[in-house]
């Protein structure tokens, strides 16, 4: 079996020796912390010396068991609390930021429109703004005598204390609608539950103090998702938009059938980033709520931070990190899934299907 | 084909072998021997000793400063002030990585946490004049029987009221409340359209004082157990509840204010509850706002307060142990403790130091008594999440139930301290 020398025997080694630098600052800084915080997560480390140092307990899954578990008590219960908010809480930001990107996007795209360097600059600014400036901004405009409710007074409506009202939305539409009494909730929902939280607590909504921050993060990231959008946009030749039109497409039309498809594998990375950035909300939490009030802005990633660095429940907290891996994973490539191209894998099909089939009478050829 | 797979799959099983590799040289760090007990020896020779501070600012980092450069000088040892950003963070970090600062502060919140952990090296025992501590301080500090750290200093709350509003509402110094009764009294004459008559801060440590005055806590540091369902500390939350209940008394979010003092200060309410931090914040933010301090009026069981306060933690890990402890003498003396006092505002945690302290500030006698009857805050180790749960639901004290808060605290403290 011995081989003639190939040619290209030595590049193998080069490569590998190009990609090391890279292999290691990756293994070093990423996949090493990584497989620690696993193994920290199936341990009742304290914090204090090596988690790999003898007589750190290893524990299995009980950590894990904590937090899903019956046996959880109120560990479960917040880290439930938190998943609750950080639902809504994506469930409202990425649509809106994505919405509002693309329309930012289509403003700065008219070619009728003036000044276009000033509008970019002015809609990107609040993405490079450091986010602890903004939310210290925010909290201000929100206290419950500030900006916003001095205006919201001038038209006649008393607002909320915003960053100290924990009710939740959804309870107060209900309300509002006469679906239910907020503060005698239905028994049907207060009385029962799953995972340590009733179904009332479930069904609460982002509270008021959660979606102040819902608007802040809105308004900081569509700036960035509206450079993705534009570049898309920009890409886009005018002449198949004018072909459209010669067509018969209204704007709606061409939008709808022209340029949407055309943003599509944009959307994807605006929404996938969306995503992932939502489920690890943690420096607006930080800064302006830390979880209050009444655990209405709790988030996993900053629920984390708190077990960790201010209780000493390592274990825990490392757990809490890997189940927001694990959301985050199984809802991306969900997402992925849904923007598959079903096109291309039509085609590959089709492809594969026709060289199959050319085998087969190859095959049946030589019989 | 073939060649290129297997190839791939052995550069898989390299990467896979130097990861683990890492892996092990992170654990293998040299502190496995898990850190001897013993004082390690300074004597042969000057030590640097890092000193990790969570200073309240420049009056406090100054003071501090100024104090280690005079041991310094005196011992010849050397020492490095560090002002922590996030105190807890950077702790965390020096515990993991087995290099912690020597010594630092602890509050008392987290110094069970600590101590459970085996990051603390008990002290307390090797000081000179230890006992002359305000035994209620060196409690805070204990687990287990075992006394720790040096308390640095403390903090007691006491009633502030607002002169101009006790005048117009015509009381005189023989109306400042002794007991329950009196206090709502004096708070519902105090009401107006828009001044509440009491305000307090949302949480465990202010509604707290109540349930010390009337003989109960929420768990019991002797022994180690949780006591939130003791027919005492409901009395005491049903007590403010009714005067939330009767608009006597009012949440500092309610009047949107961050804490009692803003609330105070402000005028959205006549009277508070807070502690001597308080002086600063009037000084600079409200210097136009008279007021006056008096105790806590007593509950049914007698006088109750709560303490804060903060000790000089040494690290178990630490090398120069000796040369720390040394430190903290110098750092708690009474004359030295006077001086803190006098630069950022804070109480001498020794005995021998009140009678200098009222003299210097006869004003703050109100608080300085606390530290004879006060209470510290709940120090068990492990209850950090069930504690934050009790003050998350106390937010609600107005509508809630008092009896669900207290009971579901005690399901989960008692879950925790098993």
């Amino acid at each position: 079996m011995s081989k003639p020398r190939s040619i290209r025997r030595g590049q193998a080694l080069a490569g590998w020796t190009f990609v090391s630098p890279t292999l290691v600052v990756l293994g070093l800084f990423l996949v090493v912390p990584v497989l620690m915080a696993l193994w920290v997560s199936f341990t009742d480390w304290n914090g204090r010396g090596s988690p790999f140092a003898p007589g750190i307990g290893f524990v299995g899954a009980d950590n894990y068991r904590e937090l899903v578990g019956e046996q959880g008590g109120l560990t479960r219960s917040d880290f439930m609390t938190s998943l609750r908010n950080n639902f809504f809480y994506v469930l409202l930001v990425v649509p809106l930021q994505t919405a509002f990107a693309l329309f930012l996007a289509l403003v700065l795209n008219q070619r009728m429109l003036r000044a276009v360097g000033f509008f970019r600059t002015a809609f990107y600014f609040p993405s490079v703004v450091s986010s602890v400036a903004i939310s210290l901004v925010f909290l201000f405009l929100f206290s419950g005598g500030g900006v916003i409710n001095s205006m919201l007074d001038a038209i006649g409506v008393d607002g909320p204390t915003w960053f100290n009202d924990s009710r939740g939305l959804l309870h107060l539409v209900g309300d509002g609608l006469g679906l239910w009494n907020a503060s005698d909730p239905p028994g049907a929902l207060a009385d029962n539950g799953v995972l340590g939280l009733t179904w009332w607590q479930w069904l609460a909504g982002p509270s008021v103090a959660l979606s102040v921050i819902i608007m802040l993060v809105i308004w900081t990231t569509a700036g960035t998702f509206m450079l993705m959008f534009l570049a898309a946009l920009q890409d886009l030749p005018l002449e198949v938009e004018e072909a459209a039109r010669i067509d018969g497409a209204g704007s709606w039309g061409v939008f709808r059938n022209v340029t949407l498809p055309h943003l599509k594998p944009t959307m994807l990375l605006v929404t996938t980033l969306g995503l992932i950035g939502t489920w690890q909300v943690f420096d607006q939490v930080y800064v302006m709520t830390q979880g209050g009030p009444g655990k209405s802005t709790l988030t996993p990633a900053y629920l984390s931070y708190s077990y960790a660095f201010d209780n000493q429940k390592w274990g825990i907290a490392a757990a809490m990190a890997f189940v927001l891996f694990l959301i985050i994973f199984a809802m991306t490539s969900l997402q992925r899934f849904l923007f598959r191209d079903k096109d291309a894998i039509a085609t590959k099909r089709a492809e594969k299907r026709s060289k199959r089939d050319r085998a087969r009478v190859t095959a049946g050829g030589a019989a | 084909m073939l060649p290129t797979s297997r190839r791939r799959r052995a550069s898989l099983v390299a990467l896979a072998l130097g990861s683990s590799l890492a892996l092990a040289a992170c654990g293998g760090g040299g502190f496995e021997e898990d850190g001897s007990d013993e004082p390690a020896s300074s004597g042969d020779g000057p030590v640097t000793l890092e000193v990790l501070i969570g200073s309240s600012g420049d009056a406090e980092t100054k003071a501090v400063e100024d104090a280690a450069a005079a041991w310094a000088e005196e011992s010849g040892n050397e020492v490095e002030v560090i002002v922590a950003n996030d105190l807890a963070q950077q702790l965390s970090q020096g515990f993991a990585g087995g290099n912690p600062p020597d010594l630092f502060y602890v509050d008392a919140g987290v110094f069970g946490d600590y101590a459970e952990a085996g990051n603390l090296y008990p002290y307390l025992d090797q000081m000179a004049d230890a006992d002359d501590f305000y035994p209620n301080l060196v409690d805070s500090f204990t687990l287990d029987d075992e006394a720790y750290c040096a308390p640095k200093d403390f903090s007691t709350l006491a009633l502030e009221i607002n002169t101009a509003s006790w005048k117009k509402a015509g009381l005189t110094d023989a109306d400042i409340p002794t007991t329950w009764d009196e206090l709502q009294a004096v708070a519902k004459k105090l009401t107006t359209a828009d001044q509440a008559g009491l305000v307090l801060g949302i949480g465990r440590d202010r509604v707290g004082a109540f349930l010390v005055q009337n003989g109960g806590f929420w768990v019991d540091g002797e022994s180690g157990e949780a006591t939130a369902t003791e027919s005492a500390n409901a009395e005491a939350l049903e007590y403010v509840q009714g005067m939330l209940e009767g608009g006597e008394a009012v949440l500092a979010p309610d009047v949107d204010a961050g804490w009692g003092g803003e609330a105070f200060g402000t005028q959205k309410a006549a009277m508070t509850i807070e502690g001597n931090w308080i002086r600063g914040a009037m000084e600079n933010d409200y210097p136009d706002v008279d007021y006056t301090v008096a105790e806590l009026p007593e509950g049914p069981a007698g006088k109750g307060t709560l303490l804060f306060t903060q000790c000089w933690g040494i690290a178990a890990e630490s090398e120069n142990q000796e040369a720390a402890v040394s430190f903290v003498e110098a750092m708690t003396t009474p004359e030295q403790q006077l001086i803190n006092a006098d630069a950022f505002g804070v109480m001498p945690s020794r005995e021998a130091a009140q009678a200098d302290y009222v003299e210097q500030f006869p004003e703050d006698a109100p608080f300085i008594a606390g530290g004879d009857y006060g209470q510290g805050p709940v120090n068990l180790p492990g209850l950090g999440p069930v504690v934050a749960d009790l003050d998350s639901q106390l937010e609600q004290l107005k509508s809630a139930d008092v009896t669900t808060i207290l009971e579901s605290f005690q399901k989960n403290a008692e879950a925790e301290l098993q």
